[in-house]
């Protein structure tokens, strides 16, 4: 593929707001999982929470998007100069040549939670404030996104379960390359809701203590929330500004299981070898890996062994849901953003809350930070449904 | 842009099957309501029996259109389109965290997830090919004509489009008023090939010019009634294997224009899509 430059991106985790935030959180080994203080799902677990999440209302003329989703994305979208850049690619560009392709995967659904729990007690209707096409449908980020940013391109939502925004890059590169846009914003988000807390409870594979990536005695997941967005365009002559490029994507299907990965990697696999293919980069280029690694016990085993096949022993490689949680749809474009810190910063990710690395896997794990040039990054999404997604960022040259 | 059509299809109450349903959606012959028909599902019995309805409609539609193409889906890239997943399992677990309980089934859990129609269609066809599933509310049909058509020529590859939406149960359907069951699938490819009947020109245009509609009333209602079902207008004219162009429904400010243009490289296609049409 031709490469794409990450012009300005901005994100929000519970590790803080903006980019200097997570990055200090993320060379400090500062985790931000914290025990469970969630009202709507009271469960003896740890979550990753965005602070204030909901202090910040919408109102006015966005008061009908207004759910902890789009509020957690327009945190995202106020931080970095992120609303800036992108008014400066509209003038460039024309507000109808850039795209909105953004991912979610259970978008306001919080909302709809509610209002169940306030259904008539005659007619079982829903209470006459609740605005489904904007709260609960999974286009109501990108239609939130795109009216924020005053944007009038072609833009649709992105919605496969934990592989979602890393997939959306896919998405966007296609219609950058078509010509149906010059520019994209890609990202999104994924905030706390019932429906995940208690339908990964059901599934038993639920952490009650931090979760614990590939370590030995990993006893499953954390639930993280978050939102990110990048501005994706073609590289520009001023090379100075786009320091972060996408360089290669890589999708495939597991056709094993709904939500459990196939046990050898092989959709894993597929999907890491595909973004090298697509970049034309050998394993041996690769300078740090950022794992899907959620910490169940079948999902980190299936990408070691994925991973140590690839790359053997020798690429450094860390899952960062120690810091954040499972951010659901919203961990592919922080994790990517995460990457692309990586390559800024010269640094690359330890395992907060892993104490001792799985000793039958194989990969070269990492449990502390270190400084390190890295000019090129693979990040993993996998998801549900055998969704799996490789994204493959690097320094411009 | 432009892409070839190679196979489609079509469910919806009364419209089984492509073939089938041919004659009515060209306005030859009048429709007559009965209940939606879903053939049996390709997958494992385990699997078979914890698929939501959404599931079973996509898995038909992609097997029709895939049959029709003569082409292997596990070869096949794939984009699923549905605007907002499946109404009945959602429902259900609105409807048990609403209760004291908050007891969630786990097979629930995992069929309420927007992409479990592609999960299952991997499964089902052991396919590790791409797939993405998109939503995009009322525009969600021509959202996934565009990235299937945009896929098929960025990636040089054959793409199927499944667009799909089955009805919501209240209180749901009072916010999303989606009716009946409604999908389509078509196997786009980015250049002529022995297959494709019908040349598809999408364009991208600033919304003008009214939406195309169906003259029969039973059709416009699924066209309203359903995201999926806005694709009627562009089965219609395949349908007639006639050159026009449609209009559909797109996000505020813009509109998809397709213009279809009939193709004719494969003269053992005709007779046998006569055939079918005939029922035999």
């Amino acid at each position: 593929m031709r490469p794409l430059a990450l012009s300005r991106f901005s994100l929000v985790t519970s590790l803080g707001v903006g980019g200097e935030a997570t990055l200090r959180a993320l060379r400090q080994a500062r985790s931000g999982l914290a025990p469970n203080t969630f009202a709507p799902a009271p469960l003896a677990t740890y979550v990753g929470a965005v602070t204030d999440a909901d202090e910040h209302p919408l109102v006015g003329e966005e008061a009908g998007f207004d759910c902890r989703n789009n509020r957690v994305a327009a945190i995202a979208l106020e931080a970095n100069g992120f609303g800036d850049a992108v008014a400066a690619a509209r003038e460039r560009y024309g507000a109808d040549r850039i795209g909105v392709f953004v991912g979610t995967s259970t978008a306001g659904i919080l909302q709809t939670e509610s209002a169940y729990r306030y259904r008539d007690g005659d007619t079982g209707a829903l209470p006459a404030s609740f605005d489904y096409a904007r709260t609960h449908n999974i286009y109501s980020l990108a239609d939130f996104v795109r009216t924020r940013l005053r944007l009038a391109g072609p833009a649709h939502a992105v919605s496969s379960a934990c592989a979602t925004t890393a997939k959306v890059f896919a998405n966007a590169a296609r219609m950058i390359a078509a010509g149906v846009c010059d520019a994209a914003i890609v990202g999104g988000a994924d905030t706390l809701c019932g429906t995940t807390l208690y339908g990964f409870h059901s599934l038993e594979v639920m952490s009650e203590e931090p979760c614990r990536p590939f370590d030995a005695e990993r006893r499953g997941i954390s639930i993280g929330e978050g939102a990110g967005f990048a501005l994706l365009e073609r590289p520009s002559l001023h090379a100075d500004e786009d320091r972060v490029l996408l360089l290669g994507i890589g999708e495939s299907s597991d056709a094993y299981h709904m939500s459990s990965p196939h046990p050898d990697g092989v959709g894993a696999r597929l999907a890491m070898e595909r973004a090298l293919a697509g970049a034309g980069f050998a394993p041996k280029e690769i300078d740090y890996i950022n794992l899907h690694g959620t910490a169940t016990l079948v999902g980190d085993a299936a990408e070691d062994r994925a991973v140590a096949e690839l790359f053997g022993a020798v690429t450094p490689c860390s899952s960062t849901k120690g810091y954040t949680g499972h951010t659901l749809g919203a961990s592919g474009i922080i994790e990517a953003l995460f990457s692309a810190l990586s390559i800024l910063n010269g640094v690359v990710y330890g395992s907060v809350h892993t104490r001792h690395v799985d000793p039958q896997f194989r990969s070269r794990y990492l449990l502390e930070s270190a400084s390190a040039r890295v000019d090129r990054v693979i990040s993993n999404s996998f998801g549900f449904g055998g969704a799996n997604c490789s994204l493959l960022l690097g320094r411009a040259a | 842009m432009r892409v070839f059509v190679e196979g489609v299809a079509v469910r919806a109450p009364g419209l089984g099957g492509w073939p089938e349903s041919r004659a009515v959606l060209a306005g030859i012959e009048a429709y007559r309501a009965a209940p939606a028909e879903l053939p049996a599902s390709p997958l494992p019995p385990a699997e078979r029996r914890r698929t939501a309805p959404t599931v079973k409609l996509a898995l038909a539609l992609g097997i029709e259109a895939f049959a029709a193409a003569e082409r292997d889906p596990a070869e096949t890239a794939s984009v699923f389109a549905s605007s907002g997943g499946d109404g009945e399992t959602i429902h259900q677990i609105l409807v048990a965290l609403a209760s004291d309980e908050r007891h969630l089934s786990p097979t629930r859990f995992h069929n309420s997830v927007h992409n479990a129609p592609a999960g299952y269609w991997s499964i089902a066809t052991r396919s590790h090919a791409p797939s993405t599933s998109i939503g995009c509310h009322d525009a969600t049909f021509a959202a996934g004509l565009l990235e299937a058509a945009v896929q098929a020529l960025v990636e040089d590859r054959a793409v199927a489009l499944v667009a799909y939406d089955a009805g919501y149960p209240e209180p749901l359907h009072s916010v999303r008023p989606i009716d009946a069951l409604f999908g389509t699938a078509l196997v786009l490819v980015p250049s002529m090939s022995p297959r494709s009947f019908a040349q598809l020109e999408i364009e991208l245009r600033p919304q003008g010019s009214d939406f195309s509609t169906m003259a029969e009333p039973a059709l416009e209602s699924f066209r309203v009634g359903s995201p999926a079902g806005r694709s009627l207008p562009l089965l219609a004219t395949l349908a007639r294997d006639a050159a026009d162009t449609v209009m559909l429904e797109y996000i505020p400010g813009l509109m998809l224009a397709v213009s279809v243009e009939p193709v004719s490289s494969a003269p053992a296609r005709m007779p046998r899509r006569q055939d079918a049409a005939a029922g035999v």
